[in-house]
């Protein structure tokens, strides 16, 4: 537990040294605000809901996420530090953990920032809070999955360029398996084949939380997503760490 | 209380080290020598738990880096080549975050990295980024990284490598200060560097132990009457009539 938060602090700290969480804060900000006060029409549709937000959510994650986590591995590897770590007494599975939770409290940040938008929605009108709530909840967990991936994908290559872009190819396979449009693709009769890519589909796990619903299976799936490329992380790192 | 036996790693079909062994106890510096890609780095990654070994065993202060990797890492101070750590910490934050993982906190990790500090002669530095620092200073960073903790053991890859003549003299001068209670491991190419510091020699090539004695024996083996300082002539004969004859 030690060894987890030191690291863990140590990365969330690495995140403010550099231009990273600036760029990426205020890109994530100006964009989660422009698409759901503009292109969501928050004013125009006269109702006043965090609906538009959510829907773009998915997508401002699937190019911002990769480039939080892309440095993760991949940097530690190019410093050379990984050999100091790994000789330090820290486990693998903790320095795994320590990491993921830095970034993933790093995104976490992030969606609070977004907090005026609640408090736009609720002066306009009467959303329902709860709703919104668990909106938040089906994005955070959707972020740890995203940024689980892309720790995972960064643990293979210390080129943080192919990390960034195989992590967002990753998420996007992920994520169109449960997208609406994809989905419609599949010949009728084919509703197995439906029905496999709705369950391992990022967006249908989502769309369920996000619509309020907030169900024990859906949340098991991120929590097995993260797990599993978390376990994934540590396998591999242990595998090629001198490499 | 390093004890390294039938050490050896294959990348692929290639043996970078081959069967190696030898111990090294309390007192003891044992200076790594050997021509560039000899498998000194490699060693060294091996005895400090960072790359797996082929086959062979290394012990700790008794202690399985294989079996029982937490507890064996703990015993020791590592260098690793080139001395790296992470570019966007100031050397004040980078030991107290090696502090942390070492175990200390509060009041003790920071009167121990200030004493550290003032050891290798870091305090002027303490608040600029490691990315800006000059080499040596660098170096100095890791060095004080590897003894924040008092280790028992101590393994240094190439740590004057980089550093001005006084800093050499200095961290030489450490090293023989810590000696008497610690078993210490340096690799160098400074042949002079033995003479100084290391109370026993062993020679790598090609990944095999061509030589290990003292410092004395090494010198004694050189023909009289060369106008060449004595190591310089026995180093190349040990390494380079070896690999005429593979
Ligand atoms: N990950 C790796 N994959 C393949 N070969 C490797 C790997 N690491 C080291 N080698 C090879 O093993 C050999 C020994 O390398 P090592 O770094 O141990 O040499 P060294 O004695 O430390 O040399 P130097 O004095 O240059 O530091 C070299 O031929 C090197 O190319
Ligand atoms: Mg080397």
């Amino acid at each position: 537990m030690r060894n987890v938060t030191a690291i863990l602090r140590r990365e969330l700290a690495g995140y403010f040294f550099t231009p990273v969480a600036y760029v990426f804060l205020v890109i994530f900000l100006w964009l989660a605000g422009w698409f759901t006060l503009f292109l969501g029409q928050l004013y125009e549709r006269r109702q006043a809901d965090l609906e538009p937000f959510f829907t773009f959510v998915p997508w401002l994650y699937l190019f911002l996420l990769p480039a939080i986590a892309m440095r993760l591995w991949s940097e530690e590897r190019r410093n050379g530090t990984i050999e100091l770590l790994m000789t330090l007494p820290v486990s693998i599975g903790q320095a795994v953990t320590g990491k993921f939770l830095a970034a993933w409290l790093f995104a976490g940040c992030a969606l609070v920032l977004t907090l005026p938008l609640v408090i736009t929605v609720n002066y306009l009108g009467d959303p329902d809070n709860g709703v919104i709530l668990a909106g938040y909840l089906g994005a955070f967990l959707m972020a740890g999955g995203y940024l689980a991936i892309g720790a995972c994908i960064s643990s293979v290559t210390k080129n943080q360029v192919i990390a960034f872009v195989l992590a967002v190819v990753a998420c996007l396979l992920l994520m169109l398996a449960g997208f609406k449009p994809v989905m419609d693709l599949v010949p009728e009769r084919w509703a197995i084949v439906t029905e496999a890519l709705a369950a391992i589909g990022l967006l249908t796990h989502f769309e369920s939380i996000s619509k309020g619903v907030v169900d024990l299976r859906d949340v098991l799936y991120f929590l097995t997503l993260i797990a599993f490329c978390l376990f994934a992380n540590a396998v591999i790192l242990e595998q090629k760490k001198a490499d | 209380m390093i004890e390294i036996k039938n050490l050896s790693k294959r990348f692929g079909s290639f043996v970078a080290v081959d069967d190696v062994s030898f111990q090294v106890g309390r007192g003891e510096v044992l200076g790594f020598l050997g021509p560039n890609g000899a498998g000194k780095s490699t060693t060294m990654k091996m005895a400090t738990g960072f790359l797996a070994p082929s086959s062979g065993e290394v012990r700790i202060c008794g202690l399985d880096m294989l079996g029982d990797p937490m507890r064996a890492k703990e015993k020791i101070g590592y260098v690793p080549e080139g001395a790296p750590a992470y570019p966007d910490m100031t050397p004040q934050e980078f030991l107290e975050f090696v502090g942390s993982v070492r175990g200390l906190a509060g009041d003790a990790k920071r009167a121990r990295v200030e004493e550290v500090m003032k050891l290798v002669h870091l305090e002027s530095h303490r608040h600029r980024p490691i990315e800006k620092l000059s080499k040596g200073f660098k170096r100095r960073v890791g060095l004080a990284q590897a003894i924040l903790h008092d280790p028992e053991v101590l393994i240094m890859d190439e740590p004057t490598d980089g550093l001005d003549p006084n800093q050499k003299h200095e961290v030489r001068k450490l090293i023989k200060s810590m000696a008497p209670n610690k078993a210490i491991v340096l690799s160098t190419h400074i042949l002079e560097e033995v003479k100084a510091v290391c109370t026993r020699v062993i020679i790598v090539n090609r990944g095999k132990i061509v030589f290990d004695g003292t410092p004395a024996d090494f010198e004694a083996r050189a023909p009289r009457g060369t106008s060449e300082p004595a190591m310089d002539v026995v180093f190349r004969s040990l390494t380079t009539s070896d690999a005429a004859k593979a």
